[in-house]
């Protein structure tokens, strides 16, 4: 057999394996997704999202674990954000490059690959324990922002470099400050990719359950925090408050986890039900990702 | 003799252990053009780029010896950068205009110093458009982006831009390089209407451009200034071996 040939029949093998490689993936997630869906579809209704959880299948609900999941998802991003974008800013921006910078740059970095059990431990000696937040809406919040921190600031830091250099230096050269050319030209070309990492971060902090279950959210829990709005019938008939912070809390996946260890057949259609909520919202999250990006790689070429 | 824009003394320039430039000494007259002539990597672009102190950007850069900008060190503790990024505006290499309509990108620049008044901004706009003869192509078009525009007309615009905040001082970093040679005469004119109000600089590797733009000329070779007289001495009556076979093209 000549060379040519033998070389042809090794391409076509890749070519083949790599499609078999790609389908396993495809086949194993559809397989999942059917079986869920054949399992839980029916149980979706209107009533599903608006019951408590209870001893009976038929009548329990996700209605605490949607709205926890809101809340914490909530305080996760007013905290991760905001922290996690000013960090990324200033290590790629500000920071000038050194030893101590290098060190955060890796710590980092493997702070985004640490277990999210592990931060659940910190969330349970520090939070829970130490700032005695107790097993409330705050600390799960506070857990499940330090879990994402290190993936926004990655995610910021990587928006950040994708900008071309010749921007920043067409700023300075008419007299722009750092500031300026960081909040006018940088901020704004980079803003696409950040809001992208955002999202991704956001979309992992909502399926976590194990670092919530380590500070001991309830997984049975028939009330909702105290709403930051509610309505009175005297004077002055609109309130706000913050004490629904510290109310404890449930959240979907630990809704889901509760289910699936129950030995009833009716509470394992629930859990099927409550993962196709879970994976919808996911879903959603996703998609707006890639579409924020598509509408943002539109409107900025290079 | 008129009191020189920039006085260069001693400078040497630095990236990490590299040493790019080596006891440049040279007198920048106002109201001219001064073109840099030499090879690749011979140190004119890290040269230029000293004088509104860009290069301050780039991590590993140092530098020793003295600019002066109208008797004052640049490098001395007590400048203001950014009012002398101001008075001395650069022209890059390749167009890079911001990613915002025309007129923003010269609204922008207005902006962050501090001039919020609409009308003196359109007026401006205007202006440094008509000024940087491009205004007659995109009149019609400044909310359109300013990424659509031809290489010629993106970097007439980066021109437009540097016109825009009244600098005394334009350097350029091989202004047409990236440029068809209908844009690059364009710009050659416009340099040459330049001269007028402004003291230009420009770094270029075409020998026919300094020769067609400049007043004075300096050449450069591996990071020394070897020879720097009015143009047409050192085009016709070159002192230095080097410079004559440079120019006459038996090397680089």
């Amino acid at each position: 057999m000549n060379k040519t040939k033998q070389n042809k029949i090794i391409d076509k093998c890749f070519g083949f394996l790599g499609i078999a490689a790609t389908l396993f993936g495809l086949i194993m997630l559809l397989v999942f997704i059917i079986d869920v869906l054949s399992d839980g579809l029916g149980r979706i209704n209107w009533s599903f999202f608006t019951s408590f959880p209870s001893r009976k299948p038929e009548q329990a609900g996700i209605l605490s674990a949607w709205v926890g999941s809101v809340w914490t998802m909530f305080i996760t991003a007013m905290i991760a954000l905001p922290l996690g974008i000013g960090a990324g800013i200033h290590l790629e921006e500000y920071a000038r490059k050194s030893r101590l910078t290098n060190f955060i740059e890796i710590n980092i970095a493997n702070l985004a690959g640490v277990p999210s059990v592990i931060y659940g431990l910190l969330g349970l000696g520090l939070f829970v324990r130490y700032l005695q937040l107790d097993r409330s809406v705050l600390a799960g919040g506070f857990t499940l922002a330090l879990l994402i921190l290190p993936v926004i600031i990655l995610s910021t830091r990587e928006a950040l470099r994708a900008v071309p250099f010749s921007m920043r230096e067409a700023s300075y050269a008419v007299g722009a400050t750092k500031w300026q050319t960081v909040r006018y030209q940088v901020l704004p070309a980079a803003f696409g990719n950040i809001l992208t990492g955002i999202i991704l971060a956001m979309s992992r902090a909502v399926g976590e359950t194990a670092p919530l279950i380590t500070i001991g959210a309830l997984t049975y829990i028939a009330f909702l925090p105290q709403s930051p709005i509610y309505f009175s019938s005297g004077f002055p008939y609109l309130h706000f408050s913050l004490k629904g912070l510290f109310d404890p809390f449930t959240v979907l996946p630990i809704q889901i986890f509760n289910w699936v260890s129950r030995p009833q057949k009716g509470f394992f259609t629930n859990a099927a039900a409550g993962i196709i909520v879970l994976l919808g919202l996911t879903l959603i999250m996703n998609t707006l990702a890639i579409i924020l990006r598509h509408h943002h790689q539109k409107k900025i070429r290079w | 003799m008129v009191n020189p824009t920039f006085r260069i003394t001693g400078l040497d320039a630095f990236y990490g252990n590299k040493h790019v430039l080596k006891n440049i000494n040279i007198d920048i007259l106002p109201n001219a053009v001064t073109a840099l002539i030499g090879p690749s990597g011979c140190g004119k672009s890290t040269f230029i780029r000293s004088l509104n102190r860009i290069n301050d950007l780039i991590l590993t850069f140092r530098r020793e010896g003295k600019v002066c900008y109208h008797n004052q060190d640049i490098y001395a503790k007590d400048v203001d950068v950014v009012e002398l990024r101001r008075r001395v505006g650069m022209v890059f290499q390749k167009p890079n205009p911001f990613p915002k309509s025309i007129y923003d990108n010269i609204a922008y620049c207005l902006k962050v110093h501090g001039i919020k008044d609409k009308d003196k901004i359109d007026a401006t706009v205007e202006s440094s458009l008509k000024k940087a003869a491009l205004w007659d192509e995109v009149k019609n078009s400044l909310r359109q982006n300013a990424l659509t525009l031809s290489g010629g007309q993106q970097q007439r615009l980066c021109i437009a831009r540097t016109l825009a905040v009244e600098p005394e001082v334009i350097l350029f970093d091989e202004p047409c390089s990236s440029l068809d040679p209908i844009s690059t005469a364009k710009i050659e004119e416009l340099i040459h209407q330049l001269k007028q109000s402004y003291t230009l600089i420009i770094v270029t590797h075409n020998m026919q451009q300094a020769a067609r733009v400049s007043d004075f000329a300096g050449f450069f070779l591996l990071g020394e200034l070897i020879e720097f007289d009015k143009t047409d001495k050192i085009f016709t009556a070159p002192k230095d071996k080097r410079t004559e076979d440079y120019i006459t093209g038996r090397f680089g």
